[in-house]
């Protein structure tokens, strides 16, 4: 909540037109976000945490306020510079895992590596170490098809972590998980953030998940609740 | 300029190895585009095969002359007088016997019928003077001999004779009203005489009252040049209202308006066709890219361009419509290469003739096929590139 905040929200207006309606999704949104910090994003089914995400993550625009992400103003930028802060800055982890299913795990992990100048051999280096960070150093040849929902899960975060981002965006990343499961995922993503100090956005329906996190932010009619663990 | 290129490189293996799960729908494409360049290059085949037939025929050193303004042989006509005027014109070569080397020909239209279909044809029968065979270079008779003058003999073109029923050596055939002896076949270098039946001129006329008149005279010149000297003489006579040409650009002319002609019903024909397996290819694309959105939303979301998305697509559809031309190319191939066929002339007589395929004409047919994969990709592929990305993620 300082001047050293990795994101900053203020006053964030964002709605959605559907035929005749529009319905305004925040209004005036105001967040803060420090580096090292893994926020859980809680609310009612339709309430903006996707769209938020989405937001942060610079897929898409404000109606109006101002996103500034690691020092930078994200809102209104053209959408090849958009491209590049992604690239540059946001690992995502989505709830079906969105893996090339043609491609190998590792393959897939090097995805975001092809964006960077990095060298064939170069390259191989960091997708070795994601899939080892996540514990699939074993499954690099691995298809898509070929390992559980878990280990997929795990290939996607090491996918979004190779190219060392500053901002871990998940958009209920356990939510097609049975618990146990779900708690090994919960387990790496925390080891990234206490370890790796990575920041971290998760959005989830699960109060169980959301106690990973170092707060729970709970988002209702475009506004912010925040709680902490004990409440 | 790498990073890019890596982008490229991955969107592209990333269609292509999508490919199988929309097997049937990717070969349907491929299928209706070797369909478009196969009907394309049949015709382009039968076009060219035909005009190398014809342009084959008749030497730059032998001269023709027809009635003034004459388009065919069948519609000139020549009287006897005019052949001895043309006999005694300048320019002209001589035989051994030191007499000049014309023939004053007839050409009759005969019926035949075509072995394959056993339907009726329209063949022609050539009346040729004494030195018939002399004034052309290249006539040989390949089986039994030359006709006796004055007999009821006649020599056959070699594709004739295995395209229509009833001219085998030694057969008698009925032309017109008369009985007439094959006893010879003979070849002419691949050209259109090779179709035809020739006789005895006299025999000809008298048999099927002709007397006095002919159609054409050959002449062969002392050298390509010489036909200048032969055609002032023709011009400066006002009793030869005759038109003199060489036997080449004659039989070039006759090849342009019949090329023109199936040139004119394949393109359409496959253009139309082409239009089909356009339809087909967006139809293709564009399931490509909505069974891909969320792969290429996902894309996006890591941060690749939406350059890279349209490139993908559009290789993906150009991948396809060149295997579909590649294919339609071969299949021409295999089955009409050097297929042999007949089809009507310019004097309404049956031409035989060898469908062709030259590398030009299989790039034409592959360069088709490119544009229906370019038309056929450009507006899915804007499509992959334009998608939003928060749509696409939402599957
Ligand atoms: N692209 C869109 N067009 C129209 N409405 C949308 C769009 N995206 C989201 N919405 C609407 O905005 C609201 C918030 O959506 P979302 O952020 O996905 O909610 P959550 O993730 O909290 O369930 C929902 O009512 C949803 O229907
Ligand atoms: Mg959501």
């Amino acid at each position: 909540m300082s001047d050293h905040a990795l994101v900053r929200l203020e006053g964030v207006t964002k709605g959605f037109v559907k035929g005749q309606e529009s319905i305004a999704i925040f209004k005036a949104l105001d967040l803060a976000i420090p580096t090292g910090d893994f926020v859980a994003v809680m609310g009612p089914s339709g309430s903006g945490k996707t769209t938020l995400l989405n937001l942060l993550g610079g897929i898409d625009h404000v109606d109006a306020g101002a996103i500034t992400v690691a020092g930078q103003r994200i809102d209104g930028l053209s959408e090849n510079a958009l491209a590049r802060y992604r690239a540059a800055n946001v690992g995502f982890v989505f709830q079906f895992y969105n893996l090339m299913p043609m491609l190998t795990a590792a393959q897939n992990v090097e995805l975001p590596l092809l964006l960077t100048p990095l060298k064939k051999a170069q390259r191989r280096t960091h997708v070795e170490t994601a899939l080892a960070v996540v514990g699939l150093a074993d499954r690099a040849k691995h298809y898509p098809r070929e390992m559980s929902g878990g280990q997929q899960q795990r290939v996607a975060i090491a996918r979004a972590i190779v190219s060392d981002p500053k901002i871990l965006l998940c958009d209920e990343p356990t939510g097609d998980l049975d618990r146990a499961t779900a708690d090994e995922i919960l387990g790496v993503l925390q080891t990234l953030n206490r370890e790796l100090g990575k920041t971290i956005v998760m959005v989830t329906h699960d109060p169980a998940a959301a106690r990973y996190a170092k707060r729970t932010l709970h988002l209702d009619k475009g506004q912010f609740f925040e709680k902490d663990l004990a409440a | 300029m790498r990073p890019f290129l890596l982008q490229v490189a991955a969107v592209t293996l990333i269609n292509l190895k999508s490919i199988p799960q929309r097997f049937w729908l990717s070969l349907s494409t491929v299928v209706a585009v070797a369909l478009v360049v196969m009907v394309l290059l049949t015709f382009l085949a039968m076009s060219y095969g035909f005009q190398k037939t014809l342009s084959g025929t008749g030497a730059a050193d032998v001269a023709i002359a027809l009635r003034g303004g004459a388009a065919a042989e069948i519609n000139s006509a020549v009287t006897r007088d005019q052949v001895r005027l043309i006999e005694e014109g300048p320019g002209i070569d001589r035989g051994a016997d030191g007499r000049p080397l014309t023939s004053a020909e007839l050409y009759l239209v005969v019926d035949g019928v075509k072995r394959s279909t056993g339907t009726k044809a329209n063949l022609p029968l050539r009346g040729v003077g004494r030195d018939g065979a002399n004034v052309r270079k290249g006539i040989t008779i390949q089986a039994g001999r030359m006709f006796a003058p004055g007999s009821n003999e006649v020599v056959v073109g070699k594709s004739l004779a295995s395209e229509f029923a009833g001219f085998d050596l030694g057969q008698t055939v009925k032309l017109g009203t008369s009985q007439w002896t094959v006893v010879g076949v003979f070849t002419a270098d691949g050209g259109v005489f090779e179709s035809e039946i020739w006789a005895d001129a006299p025999a000809v006329q008298s048999l099927f009252k002709r007397e006095n008149y002919f159609q054409t005279v050959r002449a062969r010149l002392e050298s390509p040049a010489a036909l200048a000297s032969l055609k002032q003489y023709v011009e400066s006579d006002p009793r030869l209202k005759l038109d003199v040409k060489t036997e080449q650009d004659f039989y070039a002319e006759q090849s342009g308006q019949t090329t023109d002609l199936i040139q004119k019903l394949g393109w359409p024909l496959a253009i139309a066709m082409a239009f089909g397996a356009l339809a087909g290819a967006l139809n293709t694309m564009y399931s490509s890219v909505a069974a891909r959105a969320v792969e290429i939303a996902t894309l996006r979301a890591i941060g690749f361009g939406g350059t890279p998305a349209f490139i993908g697509t559009l290789v993906e559809s150009l991948l396809l419509s060149v295997i579909g031309g590649i294919i339609g190319a071969v299949a021409t191939w295999l089955i009409f290469d050097g297929f042999t066929t007949s089809t009507l002339g310019a004097s309404f007589t049956q031409v035989v003739f060898s469908f062709h395929l030259s590398p030009a004409l299989v790039l034409q047919g592959v360069g088709l096929a490119l544009v229906v994969g370019l038309v056929g990709g450009l507006f899915p592929a804007i499509r992959a590139a334009r998608q939003p990305i928060v749509a696409g993620l939402a599957g």
